[in-house]
């Protein structure tokens, strides 16, 4: 996995609550056995009439938004299905950062393992990012490091995040092979459970 | 004296392999189910690194999500063939046990977890899968993972886990006559939100929880994400026991007996705490029906969907004018009035035996209105054919059901079950999200006896005020 520590990028506001994994990434597109290629369905429903063509009423589809790479978007971003699809997809289509006021937990911690920094920062603040992103070319830098996010004017908002998913993403540490480490204690616990 | 203790604090204590301050705790997991569509890049990873799957008598795969539910080796779809050979030549390549199509075991995998004894009280159970919070209903500690967290347990058996919150849901009193658990966990959803459970684990409690069967325990645990909860469960009792008493991998004879005075040890302490509690009433709620386009957004049959403008915040009111668009329903429309053209009676939530069996008394004798398309859609193999020896196949098929094989079929459409664009199905599945059972589909989930009062009637009735036996 790809260490992230600094992200510098253009912000899409999505300004919907509630983004169901199923809205991330459709089921028909779970049948493939890769973990690439996802991008291109992303919100597939949304962003595509029937016939394949884009709909203008999407706002990803509007060329002011093209190559950005953080979103942000309202409360209970990632609910739902526990699909990995929907990181990959996200992933694949180039956002390395998202923003929210609260995220589901199987979401959360799917960002992790491939990558993507989940954000919580406060509903009136992704609103106001919103509100920005959505009036013109907004770019933030986010600093995992530090715990911060940052625009080219005054804003700077710290986050929350553990220091164990902290190390795992600044390090794009593989976490089998930090657990296999531990070998001993899994095979320990297993003679005491004596089975 | 131990300070008294939850059956949360006890299971996750019982299975802690490693704990070190400003860490997740490393979990060891009694049991690792998989299905087709979550575990291919898992296993895929697990061949990339040379690992091996460290405990393949602890993993147990079944087709469920792709598989068609007629003509069974018609699989049209080409990607998704792929998908399920690939799950039987991982499943042979690392000697992982698996009921595929033809298994008399098969069946969608949070069915034939418990009906295999499979599930078991105080046990960690994970699947690639986010229902897997329906084996809370034995008091086993169950939820669903990612993909790379499949591959993780695979190859260790573990998985590390913050330990969330406690949350007691206490239900108190009884359900009323023709209320089943499905109404319960709709109404206790609607009544919290979509958002209640993020950070928890649930421990369903109290008299009416107590008084269910198995299969309604499983129902309401099975919808605990729907709550964002990481996982819900129940307390074993005698209840659980005797649902267990000779399945195939429960413990057999005396060591069953053993197995339940330690079972027995699991059940919260009187005078454990949580971290927050909710109560709710059992005895006001109604038959229930969504409207919307979360699982929150339910109402009691007997009332009309909300007007956009009763709203109390901006958001709130956006999510519901977006909400009844995409239903194609108008502000302070009675539910009752509107009329469907499907009806789903299946899903892990609601397609065990004990459902059928409901839903048939229901449309005994009656006919499915012409105007309506209905199936039924069992949860396993084994179910099909227990139903299959009552006769209830040929009750449905009398009204006009399609009979169908065991998978999750509509609840998902990834295979060819599918609700056309803007047609309306009465689900007894879970999740009624835009685009759920086909793009343009509008899911209304309700109870299998609303459903099968939906299917007679054309449109959705109090099951309460249907001519039925099941209310005697
Ligand atoms: S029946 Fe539906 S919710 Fe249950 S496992 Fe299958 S797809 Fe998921």
């Amino acid at each position: 996995m790809e260490p992230l520590r600094i992200h510098k990028g253009l912000v899409y506001p999505l300004n919907r609550t509630n983004v169901d994994t199923d809205q991330i990434i459709p089921k028909q597109f779970l049948k493939r056995i890769e973990r690439k290629g996802f991008g291109q369905f992303l919100f597939y429903n949304w962003r595509f009439n029937d016939d394949g063509q884009p709909r203008e009423d999407f706002s990803l589809n509007d060329k002011k938004y093209e190559g950005a790479s953080i979103l942000v978007a309202g409360e209970n971003f990632g609910c739902g299905s526990s699909r990995e699809h929907a990181p990959w997809a996200l992933e694949d289509y180039g956002f390395k950062v998202v923003l929210a006021p609260s995220f589901a937990d199987i979401f959360y911690n799917n960002c992790f393992k491939n990558g993507i920094l989940p954000v919580t920062l406060k509903e009136d603040i992704i609103q106001h990012l919103i509100e920005k992103a959505e009036m013109e070319a907004y770019e933030l830098t986010v600093n995992l490091e530090e715990q911060t996010v940052r625009d080219s004017e005054e804003l700077q908002e710290t986050f929350e995040i553990s220091s164990y998913q902290k190390e795992m993403l600044l390090n794009g540490w593989d976490e089998i092979a930090v657990t296999l480490k531990q070998a001993d204690k899994i095979d320990q616990f297993e003679q005491n459970i004596g089975k | 004296m131990e300070k008294p203790q939850t059956i949360i604090d006890k299971i996750w204590q019982r299975h802690i392999v490693d704990q070190e301050p400003d860490k997740p705790d490393l979990l060891y997991i009694d049991l690792h189910l998989v299905h087709e569509v979550t575990s291919p890049q898992a296993f895929e990873g697990l061949r990339m690194k040379g690992r091996k799957v460290r405990r393949p008598d602890r993993t147990y795969a079944t087709m469920d999500h792709n598989v068609p539910t007629i003509h069974r080796h018609v699989i049209k779809d080409q990607i998704s063939k792929t998908q399920m050979e690939t799950l039987k030549q991982n499943c042979e390549e690392f000697a992982i046990p698996l009921a595929d199509i033809d298994h008399p075991d098969q069946g969608i995998v949070h069915v034939i977890g418990p009906q295999l004894g499979l599930t078991q009280p105080g046990k960690t159970i994970v699947c690639g899968d986010s229902h897997t919070s329906t084996h809370g209903a034995f008091g086993a500690l169950a939820f669903g993972i990612g993909t790379s967290e499949v591959e993780h347990v695979l190859a260790t058996q573990t998985i590390w886990q913050q330990k969330p919150k406690t949350l007691n849901v206490k239900v108190n009193g009884n359900l009323g006559k023709g209320v089943t658990a499905k109404d319960l966990i709709l109404a206790i959803i609607a009544k919290h939100g979509v958002r209640f459970g993020t950070g928890y684990i649930i421990e369903y409690t109290g008299e009416a929880i107590r008084n269910l069967s198995m299969e309604g325990r499983m129902t309401i645990c099975n919808m605990s994400i729907e709550a964002g909860a990481r996982a819900g469960l129940i307390s074993p009792d005698e209840t659980t026991f005797e649902y267990l008493r000779g399945k195939r991998h429960s413990p057999q004879g005396e060591d069953f007996d053993t197995a339940v005075e330690e079972w027995c040890t699991l059940a919260t302490d009187e005078g454990a705490t949580y971290d927050a509690t909710v109560e709710i009433d059992a005895e006001e709620i109604e038959p229930q029906v969504t409207w919307g386009t979360n699982p929150s957004m339910c109402i009691p049959v007997s009332e009309s969907v909300p007007n956009p403008d009763d709203a109390t915040t901006p958001n709130e009111k956006e999510a519901i004018e977006r909400a009844l668009d995409y239903m194609g329903l108008a502000p302070n429309q009675p539910i009752s009035s509107v009329e469907i053209e499907h009806v789903f009676i299946g899903s892990c939530t609601n397609s065990r035996l004990s459902d059928l069996q409901k839903a048939a008394k229901i449309v005994h004798g009656k006919k499915v209105k012409d105007t309506v398309r209905a199936m039924v859609v069992p949860g396993s193999h084994s179910v099909k054919a227990a139903a299959e020896q009552e006769g209830l196949d040929v009750i449905f098929q009398q009204a006009g059901f399609e009979w169908r094989d065991a998978g999750c079929s509509m609840c998902l459409a990834m295979n060819d079950d599918v609700v056309p664009p803007g047609e309306r199905c009465a689900s007894t599945s879970n999740r009624n999200f835009e685009g759920r059972q086909g793009n343009g589909a509008r899911t209304h989930l309700v109870s299998p006896e609303m459903a099968a009062a939906a299917a007679i009637e054309g449109r959705f009735v109090d099951v309460r005020q249907m001519d039925s036996p099941v209310l005697s």
